[in-house]
């Protein structure tokens, strides 16, 4: 069953995915993903329960990463499932994105690499 | 239909093709399950890019059904052909990249068509696929500016932009080098596996196909030989078969009459 749910848990924002993150509702997450980024200081996506996730659904991630860097705001993907690692490894992007293990764990800040002289 | 038994992603069903009074199918039955990769393999002239054409929906069948996700392409309607249409994802032996566009809006076109997404999305989406095919950054260059294997992975990169259930590859190995060609055997493996893709490649590479193939199906002059895992093609008990796989020239019939009218015609 596809969802979002959002909660608060210890200071860190939680968007729980579950279920085929694709074309159909992508756009839902992004917007919940933006939001969040929007009003909280660390934000986790939690993906332990997506089951299959698509570029679209990938791509709403990418952005979210990319406005957290540019506010310096907290921001992981939480304990991601093997369907989206797998997802993430074939772009390389499980390099590029902060993936921990629980909520606890995700970073008060998002610092950005100093621009190259 | 049971859960366990969903039905075919392609039904090909006693498939005649002819092209004028050549026939280069006979009655072919074809079908390929969701999550397989299936290699279609035969020599040049064995009908294999003719089925190929037919399972687009760019020819038409004189005999027979194609179904692709239960849907008969023959008498589709046109929303009904643009839903299966979104749905597969065509990579052709030339690229067939449009050489006016760089390589960024190549890969975005399929986005751009068949989606509403917002631009950034679509951007970032296209990008992804171009990493994915290791051309990370090469979205302003035109198409003429890559090598014939970059060609390769960018018409790669379109076909797959779109997440497509069904993948079709035709020749993914001809005329690139070895490294080339084995990097695309991996990433053939991987979307399989990360994005659940099935796929359908065509080739005449023997090393390529056995690398990738759940399944292999082996035509010969418009028949189907035999389908079959790798292990069950590699251990047929047919001569044409073994012909293939041991690169052995067929031996060619003649028959003086035809041959002779061939030459010069009926005699009166």
């Amino acid at each position: 069953m596809n969802g979002i749910e959002q909660e608060t848990i210890d200071g860190c924002a939680v968007i729980r995915l579950q279920g085929e993150v694709d074309l159909s509702w992508s756009q839902q997450v992004r917007d919940a993903v933006l939001a969040a980024l929007g009003k909280n200081a660390r934000v986790g996506v939690e993906l332990s329960d997506v089951s299959y996730i698509d570029s679209s659904g990938i791509a709403a991630l990418v952005e979210g990463f990319q406005h957290a860097r540019s506010k310096g705001t907290g921001f992981a993907l939480v304990a991601v499932s093997d369907a989206v690692r797998a997802v993430l490894e074939l772009a390389r992007l499980d390099r590029v994105f902060p993936i921990v293990a629980t909520v606890q764990d995700v970073p008060a800040t998002t610092s950005v690499p100093a621009t190259k002289p | 239909m049971t859960l366990n038994t969903p039905a075919p992603l392609i039904e090909v069903d006693k498939l005649e093709a002819w092209y004028g009074k050549r026939r280069i199918l006979n009655g072919v039955d074809f079908s390929v399950n969701q999550g397989e990769i299936r290699v279609i393999m035969g020599g040049s002239g064995s009908g294999k890019s003719t089925l190929l054409r037919h399972m687009l929906g760019l020819n038409r069948p004189v005999s027979g059904t194609v179904k692709l996700f239960g849907t008969d392409l023959a008498t589709a309607s046109d929303r009904e052909k643009l839903e299966v249409r979104k749905r597969i994802g065509v990579s052709f032996q030339g690229g067939a990249l449009l050489t006016s566009m760089t390589v960024g809006d190549n890969v975005a076109l399929p986005l751009r068509e068949h989606t509403t997404l917002d631009e950034q999305t679509i951007r970032i989406m296209s990008r992804i696929k171009l990493e994915v095919v290791n051309l990370g950054g090469f979205q302003d260059l035109m198409p003429s500016q890559l090598s014939g294997g970059m060609i390769k992975r960018a018409a790669l990169a379109r076909a797959i932009v779109m997440d497509p259930r069904l993948l079709f590859f035709d020749e993914p190995s001809a005329g690139l080098d070895p490294v080339v060609s084995a990097e695309l055997d991996e990433l053939i493996l991987r979307l399989r596996d990360a994005l659940r893709m099935t796929i359908v490649v065509v080739t005449h590479e023997l090393e390529s196909a056995f690398k990738i193939a759940d399944t292999i199906t082996v035509l010969d002059q418009g028949d189907v030989l035999m389908t079959g895992t790798t292990a069950e093609v590699r251990a047929a008990d047919n001569e044409r078969i073994q012909d293939l796989l041991n690169r052995r020239p067929r031996e060619v019939q003649v028959d003086a009459d035809e041959y002779l009218r061939r030459l010069v015609g009926d005699v009166a």
